[in-house]
């Protein structure tokens, strides 16, 4: 293999995991060390210039950084990043003067989103400190998008939405509120220099069976009926509910559900358990307040009397093999069976919808989505960009913000009349840890604590008040013992070759055998020899140049804990500890 | 050195041997020796050789004398028997508990100090006896709890780290073992475990007294241009006659070697140890001609490596003194006071 360029932005990179593995990029080991040292406030800051909503996604992120924690591969479970993230916000105090304040300076242009969801106000935070004027629409009466419709209370309480949607309308984004955007074309028409779509994907996917359009009555789409109720449009369900579909609208629809009268809820999901789409945590948390869930049964018709919904007839079906060697759901042949209920919610999917936009003005592909740069977010049209479930249909809050950060960055590109294919670099630093003799500016002896669990209000408490928020959060001690199973991935091995006598201590010393020194070899051949064999693809291996023995020194990055006894170990310096803090650029960032 | 002990989690391919226990098991506690010391290989190699012979720790003895080697039983197997003895006294207080309880495992570990200089004679009677016993010198060729001034086993014009030369002869150990009748003598390097792993393994099963030489740099006081005990020096001269594979009962030689590239010995216990030469004619069963050609090779300037002289057959000191194959501790009173008859049987026999 060749030497490591560990030059490359991406190698060290993809070593931290976890801010690999989020849309936004946040460097999550800096922010726990952070909450470690109680600096909560900072902690905050380094959350909410990335991922704009932290006391939010600290309560209702998907974290795709808990699957990718090092941790998860040592022993059973990961760091409780996004409970952390929640610690974080819940604990920050004043944030004196930390938050940009807004511009004066208007620098002339005048940028139009439609939408005030995640997307949309990311757009407005990155471009509003710029000096760009930002007009934001929504249909809604408050600024949030989904945030504040589809989100129930019990997880995330309306205070903290306001606050964080309040530090961005802070900043100065004029926001254009019960207002439905009918026409692009019109809004085209107007004097913006740039346009943002964030419209989310707004349609719930209805139920087509028999009996459907008779019992319309007490069946509901999942999302819009969440809607109804965040609004205080709903106030009350029927006894005995059943909800259709198994993902976490779904979850959110049976655990409101719980909370309006509904004593007799269940889910009932059309793949087995294991396929759902719902993160575990929240099926853990369904089923902890009651809730069962029924797999592998396909609705075929609904019940009623005289108009009134009486319950729904589902099919048995179960994964088989057809003879084009493809895995799909079949009927098993076993007689229906009846489930009674009083009322329905659907929540079997969700579309995207843009009836308000004119074909010619931009283009769609065949499914009806716009034409949109994966890099860039520029349609067709180079004066309107999408971001968030608009652009690639739906996916989560922390992705709508990624998507508005790259948004802004095209949209101050285009502004400026740059290309906006030429994506700014992240800025790295890279930096020893050293401090003196076996001591590092990080704690670097490796907990051997298990995950802490988040405490919970007791649940006939909690059931009694859509209102309540069902987890309490970890207090300071909690999270303080929570933070120290963190593996501090971003404190990165380096080695120099110049330095290395080959004295094998850092061989001797690593408690998981990553490190080798032997002959080089083709990648597919190095990882079947070194001392504990390489099987995870999806890590490198870091390869060394020739050392005055001919071989090479190969770490492979699989396990690594980050201890740092490699380097405390080694005799001459030739490995060192040293930080790698990456920032994604941000609009008006590389200028 | 460092102050933090390794930490628990281990690499999840990391399997159990045939007794239950994975190579951590075989660790110890966290080194005091300096940071990239010889010594900790020689260390890390004794746990992976008792982890591959399948050893129960409990059945294994560690001894040892004075100086920083003999710090290093602190660091290995450390659900193991241990005694960390009086300097230079490791031979005689390891004879001692070989005779009393014959069922361990005994490893003996030493410096060149404690071996070449105050301990010499007790070496030397050691190895004479024939005690069964596994004895290992970690050879820097310095003093470095006393800031490196020259052992008994540094080379005859070596130069020290403030570049005074040695005028004092070299006592080079494997010669004298070889000499005083050890049945096992091999000598490796510290910075070769694929090497010195096998001899250990193999030392640990031969009947007799086995010997291993292993230079051992001292990183902060003998690892300098001048010095014969360098990483540098010694691999620049290192010749090594043979590599061992060590074959326990009857597992399948899975390797495959051309005709008359290696030899194969079969010590007592069954065990098969594979060497493939890598100095034509170089015959390990031959002390005389090991001998000639260890001396030679010095005189060239070269350090010879390998399992060096190995006698198959060997006896050991209880087989001299045709004592009793039960350990003492298991002895019971029956055993020891068998009776008037007996004793008349005795008597009787002698008159």
């Amino acid at each position: 293999m060749e030497p490591t360029n560990i030059e490359s932005p991406d190698y060290f990179h993809k070593v931290v995991d976890c801010q690999w593995a989020c849309p936004a990029h946040t460097p999550v080991p800096e922010y726990i060390r952070m909450i470690a040292q109680g600096r909560y406030a900072d902690a905050y800051m380094v959350n909410w210039k990335s991922n704009v909503f932290p006391g939010i996604l600290g309560r209702t992120c998907d974290r795709p950084c808990e699957p990718a924690c090092r941790r998860g591969r040592v022993e059973d479970e990961p760091v409780a990043i996004c409970r952390l993230k929640r610690a974080a916000a819940d604990n920050k105090g004043e944030l004196n003067g930390r938050m940009p304040t807004p511009n004066t300076n208007w620098n002339g242009k005048t940028v139009a989103c439609v939408g005030a969801g995640p997307a949309s106000l990311t757009v407005a935070r990155d471009l509003a400190p710029l000096g760009y004027r930002v007009v934001i629409y929504d249909r809604e009466h408050k600024g949030g998008g989904m945030i504040r419709s589809q989100i129930p209370r019990f997880r995330l309480p309306e205070e903290v939405i306001d606050e964080e949607v309040g530090y961005i309308t802070a900043l100065g984004p004029e926001l254009v509120l019960n207002q439905e955007v009918t026409s692009l074309q019109g809004m085209l028409a107007e004097p913006y220099d740039a346009i943002f779509v964030g419209t989310g994907a707004p349609r719930g996917r209805d139920l087509d069976v028999p009996g459907r359009a008779e019992a319309a009555a007490n069946i509901h789409v999942g999302i819009d009926w969440l809607s109804s109720v965040s609004f205080g449009h709903v106030e009350k369900i029927c006894r005995r509910v059943i909800v259709l579909g198994g993902g976490n609208t779904a979850m959110d629809c049976c655990r409101t559900s719980r909370r309006l009268g509904g004593d007799d809820v269940k889910v009932i999901v059309r793949s087995g358990f294991d396929e759902m789409k719902a993160s575990p945590w929240e099926k853990e948390d369904a089923m902890h307040e009651g809730i069962p869930i029924f797999n592998f049964l396909v609705p075929r018709s609904v019940t009623h009397e005289a108009g009134q919904l009486t319950g729904v007839w589902f099919e048995k079906v179960a994964w088989q093999t057809g003879e084009d060697g493809r895995r799909a759901l079949k009927p098993t042949g076993e007689p229906d069976q009846h489930f009674e209920c009083d009322d329905v919610l659907v929540a079997i999917g969700q579309e995207n919808s843009f009836p308000w936009i004119e074909r010619e003005v931009l283009d769609f592909d065949k499914w009806g989505m716009p034409v949109v740069g994966e890099t860039t977010f520029q349609s067709s049209n180079p004066k309107v960009f999408f971001g968030g479930d608009s652009a690639f249909g739906p996916k989560n809050i922390i992705w709508a913000v990624a998507h508005g950060h790259e948004a802004a960055v095209s949209i101050d590109l285009y502004c400026r009349g740059q290309d906006v294919t030429l994506r700014p670099p992240p800025g790295v630093t890279l930096a020893s840890q050293k401090m003196g003799i076996h001591e590092w500016s990080y704690d670097n002896d490796i907990s051997l604590d298990e995950r802490r669990k988040v405490p919970l209000m007791e649940t006939t408490l909690a059931l009694s008040s859509i209102k309540n928020e069902v987890e309490l959060g970890f207090d300071e001690h909690l999270a303080y013992a929570e933070t120290q199973r963190c593996l501090n991935c971003d404190v990165q091995t380096v080695f120099s070759v110049p330095a290395c006598i080959e004295c094998d201590a850092c061989v001797d010393i690593c408690p998981t055998d990553c490190i080798t020194f032997t002959a080089n070899g083709e990648e597919p051949d190095l990882r079947t020899r070194l001392k504990a064999p390489a099987i995870n693809f999806t890590q490198d291996l870091y390869v060394s140049g020739a050392l005055p023995t001919g071989r090479v020194m190969v770490k492979d990055e699989d396990v690594c804990l980050h201890c740092g006894l490699c380097a405390e170990r080694c005799p001459t310096g030739a490995w060192d500890m040293q930080k790698f803090l990456l920032n994604t650029t941000q609009a008006g960032g590389c200028r | 050195m460092t102050y933090i002990a390794k930490p628990k989690f281990a690499h999840p391919s990391l399997q159990p041997n045939a007794v239950g226990y994975t190579r951590r098991d075989y660790e110890g506690r966290v080194s005091t020796l300096c940071a990239g010391c010889g010594h900790d290989s020689i260390s890390a190699a004794i746990v992976q050789a008792c982890f591959e012979l399948d050893l129960e720790p409990h059945r294994l003895a560690k001894l040892s004398g004075i100086g920083c080697s003999s710090k290093t039983p602190d660091y290995f197997l450390g659900a193991s028997h241990g005694f960390n003895t009086v300097h230079g006294r490791m031979p005689s207080v390891l004879t001692g508990a070989n005779l009393a309880n014959r069922s361990l495992v005994y490893l003996g570990v030493s410096g060149d100090g404690d071996s070449a200089s105050i301990g010499l004679g007790q070496f030397a009677h050691s190895i004479r006896r024939g005690v069964n016993m596994t004895y290992i010198v970690e050879n820097n060729g310095v003093y470095g709890l006393t800031k490196g001034q020259f052992s008994a086993t540094s080379d005859k014009g070596s130069k020290s780290k403030k570049g005074v030369v040695n005028h004092d002869s070299a006592i080079d150990m494997v010669s004298l073992a070889l000499q005083l009748g050890a049945t096992f003598v091999a000598r490796s390097f510290s910075g070769d475990k694929t090497q010195l792993v096998p001899l250990i393994k193999a030392a640990l099963r031969h009947k007799g007294a086995a010997f291993i030489d292993t230079i051992s740099p001292c990183i902060a006081f003998n690892n300098h241009a001048g010095s014969t005990k360098s990483f540098d020096w010694v691999r620049e001269h290192n010749e090594a006659v043979n590599r061992l594979d060590v074959m326990i009962g009857r597992s399948p030689i899975t390797a495959e070697y051309s005709e008359g590239s290696t030899i194969q010995v079969e010590q007592h216990d069954g065990t098969v140890l594979t060497l493939r030469k890598l100095a034509a004619d170089y015959d390990p069963t031959d002390r005389v001609r090991a001998m000639g050609f260890l001396q030679e090779r010095a005189a060239a300037g070269e350090v010879v490596t390998g399992l060096l002289y190995v006698d198959p057959e060997a006896e050991d000191l209880h087989d001299a003194l045709g004592t009793t194959s039960t350990p003492l501790n298991e002895l019971n009173t029956a055993d020891l006071t068998p009776g008037s008859a007996a004793l008349s049987d005795i008597n009787a026999s002698l008159r």
